[in-house]
């Protein structure tokens, strides 16, 4: 293969954990909810996907109890904020600890246990293109998932009554509610839907990335999604952009050490963080955009009046 | 970010707190050793934290109410390691295991503040009253693998996914390379850094680029199976680290390089219970037992299993030295004479690569 190619295709893996992840807190954060728990509920999916895949041997069992249990841990955040009006960003810092803390004990069992790796598209003849057939036409069905996930996010915010309401609730909330719209519930569920993003986003790593299970072994990508939503303006298609850009200099940075680069290694482990911000503070330098397309009741508390 | 730890901390502060306020604590903290573990991973890590947990256990097991033992995991390296060591101090631990080089300098520090308490640095090389340290000759390992590897390359690219180019890492990247060559003199070295020790993903990522770029051998000094795993599913060779990670190569893990830390744990431990411990330096290699290596896979050609055998025995019984002479830097400079042994106070500060590592070291 390659070496641009193989560049291409490991930058579309590490990037699918990342944008399934920022994917679903960029819904959760766009109808009003900052829940600062992903890297908890990525790790929640993780171990629990793991889990199930191991015990069924069916990964499609694994990735599915993997979104319900970022579900129940978005719902637990929910409940929490939503409903007995507790402070976002402290419940969501304790769903990470929470999130980490119980993988660990439920995850016991796995350590040290492999699985197969999840099966890649292969059409004969087009797989074979150069360049774009394995970026394109070889990956695994979670790749196009992520991406099916992101555009179809985008549509649903842009194009959609739906989402129309749901940013609504989260630019103005008491407007919202005056309305008549179901502030709680809307908000409610978009943080579910954060939560199953997650979750996918974790078993990614547990199932199809490395296939393994090892304590805190999403390695602070949570937090790196969550970055991501807010330095893409609240913007599906930035995201994207985003995560494969940050992919991309992930997976760049150790062809570079391998092919002998004499920069110290350290400065290149910074490289994709540093990179991303840039190009994506570029991209996004007027600050009045940004400023509407940030939610303006991000992370404010809801207490409904009359 | 705030982590597991700081609660297991601020909960065993609180128990303090209440022994000091409420109960008398006279007699019990004479005959009960209390000893603790940092560790730089999760003890679920299966690599370097995993086995350091199970010597804990181990120590655990042969003293039974003689000693508490307590691990606090996932500890960064550097400012916040002191912040974790002066708490267990307060705490009544007399005795403290920092397991990884990057608490080098905390260790020392917080050992100043505490002269009662006894620590113990692991791969350090800062001694003084109360600190001790002790390690693992890891690099004799290398010699093996280097020489497995010699005979098993097709295309003479190894691929190194290492953590930090620190001595420790360098001197098993130079012991690997100089076995290697002997049977390969055209062979290449490919080294990557992912900046740390523990994530899966990156090791995983580091691998796939190694062999991208045509590496058929993958050698690892991180903590996790991830680029184990990566080789099994690319079907090029890979030696384990730390803990035997045959489970993730069953066909392509040619033996890994086993950390044993549990004799020297419950040596140190029973030290202390005698009062006759002291400030040493240990330094244990496949001979101590501290390294072994799993029986070499099965799907290795049974010849080059027995030259790896040979290798292991030869440098087992002190009949090779990994850093025999003549060793020669990538400048060209004679670091080791012909007839000559590197000694172990230049093996423990190695910062420079031997022939055949591609890429360079900024010190």
């Amino acid at each position: 293969m390659h070496e641009l190619t193989a560049i291409l295709v490991s930058m579309v893996l590490s990037a699918t954990p990342l944008l399934l992840a920022a994917a679903g807190e960029l819904v959760t954060e766009k109808s009003g909810v900052l829940n600062l728990g992903v890297e908890g509920m990525m790790i929640g999916g993780a171990v629990i996907g793991f889990a199930v895949a191991w015990t069924t041997g069916s990964p499609a069992l694994g990735f599915t109890a993997a979104a319900l249990a970022g579900v129940a841990l978005a719902a637990l955040f929910g409940v929490l904020t939503l409903f007995f009006l507790a402070n976002q960003v402290a419940t969501g810092l304790a769903l990470t600890i929470f999130g980490l803390g119980l993988s660990a004990l439920i995850g016991k069992p796995y350590i040290g246990k492999p699985l197969p790796s999840l099966p890649q598209l292969y059409i004969p003849g087009v797989t074979d293109i150069p360049v774009i057939g394995p970026l394109i036409f070889g990956q695994d069905a979670i790749v196009y998932l992520s991406v099916a996930a992101t555009v179809a996010i985008g549509w649903f915010l842009s194009r959609t009554r739906a989402g129309l309401i749901l940013r609504s609730v989260g630019e103005n909330h008491d407007a919202a509610h005056a309305l008549g719209y179901p502030v709680r519930r809307i908000r409610f569920l978009a943080v579910l839907f954060g939560g199953a993003m997650s979750g996918l986003g974790g078993a990614y790593l547990s199932l199809a990335y490395t296939p393994l299970w090892s304590e805190g072994m999403t390695a602070g990508r949570g937090w790196i999604a969550l970055a991501l939503v807010v330095f893409a303006t609240w913007k599906p298609w930035r995201l994207l952009f985003g995560a494969y850009l940050f992919g991309f200099f992930s997976i760049a940075q150790l062809h570079a050490q391998g092919a002998g680069v004499s920069i110290p290694p350290e400065f290149l482990s910074m490289l994709p963080y540093l990179a991303t911000i840039l190009v994506l503070v570029i991209i996004s330098r007027d600050a009045k955009r940004i400023r509407l397309n940030a939610p303006a009741a991000l992370g404010k508390v809801f207490r409904a009046t009359a | 970010m705030i982590k597991r730890r700081d609660f297991i901390i601020g909960a065993g502060g609180a128990v303090a707190a209440t022994s000091v306020l409420g109960m008398p604590r006279i007699a019990r903290a004479a005959d009960k050793l209390k000893a603790a573990w940092i560790l730089v991973g999760p003890s679920g890590d299966m690599g370097y934290s995993y086995q350091h947990d199970l010597g804990r256990l181990a120590v655990q097991k042969e003293f039974g109410d003689r000693v508490e033992t307590h691990k606090v995991e996932s500890v960064p390296e550097g400012a916040d390691c002191e912040r974790v060591l002066t708490q267990l101090a307060t705490q009544g631990y007399g005795l403290i295991f920092t397991t990884s080089f990057g608490y080098m300098d905390q260790t020392i520090k917080v050992a100043k503040n505490f002269p009662k308490v006894y620590f113990e640095h692991a791969t350090g090389y800062k001694r003084s009253k109360n600190v001790a340290t002790y390690n693992i000759r890891f690099y004799e390992g290398r010699t093996v693998q280097g020489t497995l590897a010699g005979h098993l390359t097709k295309s003479g690219i190894v691929g190194y996914v290492g953590s930090i180019p620190i001595p420790e890492v360098i001197m098993g990247i130079d012991a690997f390379t100089l076995a290697f060559r002997k049977i390969r003199p055209d062979g290449k070295i490919k080294v990557i850094y992912v900046n740390g020790w523990f994530d899966p993903g990156k090791e995983a990522d580091a691998a796939k680029a190694l062999i991208d770029q045509g590496a058929d051998i993958i050698c690892q000094h991180t903590d996790s199976p991830a680029p184990v795993q990566t080789a099994e599913a690319r079907g090029v060779w890979a030696f384990g680290q730390s803990s035997d990670m045959a489970k993730f190569g069953p066909t392509h893990c040619v033996t890994s390089n086993v950390d044993n830390w549990a004799p020297y744990y419950i040596q140190r431990v029973k030290m202390v219970l005698d009062g006759t411990w002291k400030s040493t330096d240990t330094w244990g290699g496949l001979a101590s037992g501290m390294l072994s290596m799993p029986t070499f896979n099965i799907h290795v050609p049974e010849n080059i299993r027995a030259d790896g055998m040979k290798a292991l025995e030869a440098v087992k019984s002190g009949a090779r030295h990994p850093f025999d002479g003549p060793v020669v830097d990538k400048k060209g400079v004679t670091k080791v004479a012909a007839g000559k042994n590197m000694p172990d106070s230049e093996i423990a500060g190695l910062n420079w690569y031997t022939q055949g590592v591609e890429g360079d070291l900024r010190g």
